[in-house]
């Protein structure tokens, strides 16, 4: 993001993905890191949900950009959010519903996630339609894969099965599929991803301070 | 309308089904504003209030506007421009009616514009089909719920200042933990009321 003239689009997804992953290092909209990912269902459906609303977000506030009065775009950035959370929120109803019962609440609540609104603000409301997309596809693809690995754990050690195929014979650790259980989960995650940065990247280590 | 009921619905909301604990909603606030007790209770506050309004507001116009036209399917949108509306008009009014509250609440009526529990109880309100006075029950449970998360949270985390933690752990990571620790304390409240 530092040149705007010159950006690399695979940069853009490098960045999304490690850099400034959204769960693990800047720590925005933790909300469905420990909501939905007590299954890899779960979690996997509500990673592609907030992939396709944050790259369409961006592509239409990218195209509107020039027709936005500054002084109200947060609002008109919510209103894009709230119409493709709505968007997504009836075809998730209409083609699964049964993963929809239990996610249901928490895909009307991206509309209230910080991340698609600072990746709006930050990013699509100042650049082009392309890099925009692949922005978006970057920070997009890093939520799916940070919920993608804490539900991996979590559906792994508290039912013994992946996608719903037993795999594990001895009794599961009840506990992580308990809320108490998300928490956990997450907050090893986060700590061991910050002494991997620590140890092998000298790194700072710390990924903010909450927002 | 029985009054053991809406008792039940505002232990339930707090306790049972605590937006922190047991629905995992409103945890960037949660974290963000628990490091310091005045902090917390002067969020504590705000939110309670902010939602029991915005579950009045959002009910009315939910079952006066968008039944009678059929237009259920515009709830978000609905829904969050009422909650933003009337924080920015809360904002204002308290600006000018009581200057000293406002710069004690202001800063944190600015951050809950756009919070997802706020969001949460007009969704849940019209899911359920609650009537206006349990909405109203139910916004002040989950309110209340909310606040003595933030509390707990708060007393912890000023103690915690004090603690050696291990370098890879300072900050969410140890907080997290934390709060899988009093989710896991608050299980114990499940069962305790049958609705």
């Amino acid at each position: 993001m530092a040149q705007p003239n010159k950006i690399s689009y695979f940069g853009l997804i490098k960045n999304g993905i490690f850099g400034e992953n959204p769960i693990f290092r800047v720590a925005l909209s933790l909300c469905p890191a420990v909501a939905v990912t007590n299954s890899l269902k779960g979690g996997m459906l509500m990673g592609v949900a907030v992939l396709f609303v944050q790259t369409m977000t961006n592509v239409t506030v990218s195209i509107l950009r020039k027709f936005i009065n500054p002084k109200v775009r947060i609002p008109i950035f919510i209103l894009v959010t709230a119409t493709w959370v709505t968007v997504s929120d009836l075809l998730l109803h209409a083609y699964e519903p049964a993963a929809y019962k239990q996610v249901g609440l928490y895909i009307k609540l991206i509309v209230a996630f910080a991340i698609i609104l600072s990746r709006a603000e930050l990013f699509a409301s100042k650049n082009k339609v392309i890099p925009s997309i692949f922005d978006g596809l970057g920070m997009g693809m890093g939520f799916l894969l940070a919920l993608t690995v804490i539900s991996f754990f979590r559906e792994l050690l508290g039912s013994g099965s992946l996608l719903g195929y037993p795999l594990v014979a001895t009794k599961p650790v009840l506990i992580f599929v308990l809320p108490a259980g998300g928490f956990f989960a997450v907050g090893l995650l986060m700590g061991f991803f910050n002494w991997i940065d620590i140890k092998f990247f000298g790194g700072a280590g710390s990924s903010g301070g909450g927002h | 309308m029985h009054f053991g009921r809406l008792l039940e619905l505002i232990i339930a909301a707090s306790l049972i089904n605590n937006f922190v604990f047991t629905r995992y909603l409103g945890l960037c606030i949660f974290f963000g504003v628990s490091k310091k007790m005045d902090t917390a209770l002067g969020m504590s506050m705000t939110f309670t209030a902010v939602m029991v309004i915005s579950s009045a507001l959002s009910w009315i116009i939910y079952k006066t506007v968008m039944i009678p036209l059929h237009l259920e399917f515009l709830e978000i949108m609905v829904f969050i421009g009422v909650v933003a509306g009337f924080v920015q008009a809360a904002d204002t009014m308290m600006r000018k009616l009581s200057p000293g509250l406002y710069y004690k609440l202001g800063i944190y009526l600015a951050l809950i514009t756009t919070n997802c529990i706020i969001l949460a109880v007009p969704l849940i309100n019209a899911q359920e089909g609650y009537n206006f006075i349990e909405a109203l029950c139910f916004g002040l449970g989950s309110g209340l719920g909310f606040s003595l998360a933030l509390i707990i949270m708060a007393s912890i985390r000023e103690k915690l200042e004090l603690a050696d933690i291990p370098k890879s752990f300072r900050g969410l990571p140890i907080s997290f933990v934390l709060t899988g620790l009093i989710a896991l304390a608050f299980i114990g409240f499940s069962g305790l009321i049958t609705l």
